[in-house]
């Protein structure tokens, strides 16, 4: 699977632009003013809680864009409209709500890019990390699982990466979507199935 | 895959961990007199299996968890106008050791949770952020349990759980409640579940999932005199559903 494009031409914004842009209000979680700043507890509770699943939200997030600086920018942006909103934070799951940002965050991105880049960018297939030798041998498979996962529609994907990858239970995953139950279980069977599909064409290959 | 079209969604479900009790035994008793739904059933846990590939996930990038910091940074409840970017992290320390730090001071924090369930999310956050996840570091069930042997005063049970998704990682020696106990370390994808082990008199109790402590979900239960505390940040439902293999497993 050969890579087509450079993904920095994927990109909808500046580099720097992240950091000091105003976000547009998050998708969940409620904020107490307009500008209602954290309480200092709240920033500690928000290291302590929020945080820890930086690498969760980023696996999604690269799941979600299939492009590792997207992933970047959005996981950013995502985690400051997140620490503004945790005011707003009343207790569940800290990651099925960050999730939940994540996904809105990837969302505006789509909306905000100009209008000749294609949602269906090449699958990336992470030839470009570094692995540990014992994952050398598995790189190729790896390659295709992701190629294969990368080529599953939107939705789709989402719901098999929140349920595969980051374990999250059929409500959670529907929180984070905001598709109904039965929307997330019929878009995860679908999911495993195109995925097994073409998990066999490739092994035919 | 070729299950019974009208069992799809209770194979499914079923293979997620979301039925209840009653539905689960009635699926099983299904799926015993019905080898369509067995090989969809497995066809799911290859595909599973094939997805367990720690190479399919990747940490975020340092670059990146140094930006959030930072931003973060700027955003403090400091009196400074919003946006205004000092260029100094007020939380100079490393991004691995502030995440601990703050984890820990939010444990400490909490309201009314036990003081032991305090402690073993603390225990197992520290296990997750350091260096030191375990001590002996091994798959193998017959080496971690005589590791065990004179470093505590009990025999802790140790199961391979590998092919139900629970990988074994080894074994820690910790300190929990003012006595030394017996960590055990799975792992579920990539979540680590820790299992602290410590001798217990009483009647036995069978697993049941505790209050949920700050996101961390804990299962305790206790069984030939021992009291077993799981703690994880997997689905509480997939800690509920370990404890109870664990248990089966060690109880007969």
């Amino acid at each position: 699977m050969a890579r087509i494009l450079p993904f920095s031409t994927v990109r909808a914004r500046p580099p720097e632009a992240p950091a000091g842009r105003a976000a547009p209000p998050p998708a969940a979680g409620r904020r107490d003013g307009p500008d209602a700043p954290l309480a200092k507890a709240d920033a500690e509770r928000f290291r302590g809680l929020v945080l820890p699943h930086l690498d969760a939200a980023y696996g999604f997030a690269r799941y979600l864009t299939r492009d590792a600086t997207l992933a970047e920018d959005i996981v950013q942006d995502a985690f400051l409209k997140a620490y503004r909103a945790f005011a707003g934070f009343r207790g569940g799951d800290p990651r099925a709500w960050l999730f939940a940002i994540v996904r809105s965050s990837f969302l505006s991105s789509l909306r905000n890019r100009p209008a000749w880049t294609s949602d269906e960018a090449a699958p990336d297939a992470a030839s470009d990390e570094a692995s540990p030798e014992a994952a050398l041998i598995r790189q190729g498979e790896a390659q295709s699982v992701r190629g294969a996962i990368a080529a599953l529609p939107e939705p789709f994907r989402e719901a098999l990466v929140l349920r595969e990858f980051e374990d999250l239970s059929y409500r959670q995953i529907a929180e984070v979507s905001g598709a109904p139950l039965g929307t997330v279980m019929s878009r995860l069977a679908r999911a495993r199935q195109m995925l097994a599909v073409a998990l066999r064409e490739e092994s035919r290959r | 895959m070729s299950g019974c079209p009208d069992q799809a969604e209770l194979l499914q479900a079923y293979f997620d961990g979301e039925l209840d009790a009653a539905n689960a035994q009635a699926f099983e008793a299904h799926l015993a007199a019905c080898p369509g739904c067995s090989a969809a059933l497995d066809d799911l846990r290859m595909l599973r299996e094939r997805l367990a590939d720690p190479a399919l996930r990747e940490p975020a990038p340092e670059s990146l968890r140094r930006r959030i910091e930072a931003t973060l940074a700027a955003e403090a409840p400091a009196a400074r106008p919003r946006g205004h970017s000092a260029g100094v992290l007020p939380w100079g320390l490393s991004a691995g050791f502030g995440a601990l730090a703050a984890a820990l001071a939010a444990v400490a924090v909490l309201p009314s949770t036990g003081a032991l369930e305090t402690q073993l999310v603390a225990d197992h956050v520290r296990s997750t952020l350091g260096t030191r996840l375990v001590d002996v570091e091994t798959s193998d069930r017959h080496t971690v349990k005589p590791w065990f042997n004179g470093k505590v005063d009990f025999a802790p049970p140790v199961v391979d759980l590998a092919e139900a998704g629970f990988p074994l990682e080894g074994g820690r020696l910790d300190y929990l409640d003012g006595r030394r106990v017996a960590a055990l370390v799975y792992r579920r994808n990539r979540h680590v579940i820790n299992l602290f082990v410590w001798p217990q008199t009483g009647p036995p109790r069978l697993p049941a999932l505790g209050r949920s402590h700050e996101g961390y979900a804990i299962v305790h239960w206790t069984q030939g005199g021992l009291q077993f505390w799981a703690v994880s940040d997997v689905d509480r439902g997939e800690l509920q559903a370990f404890a109870r293999l664990f248990a089966q497993r060690t109880g007969s």
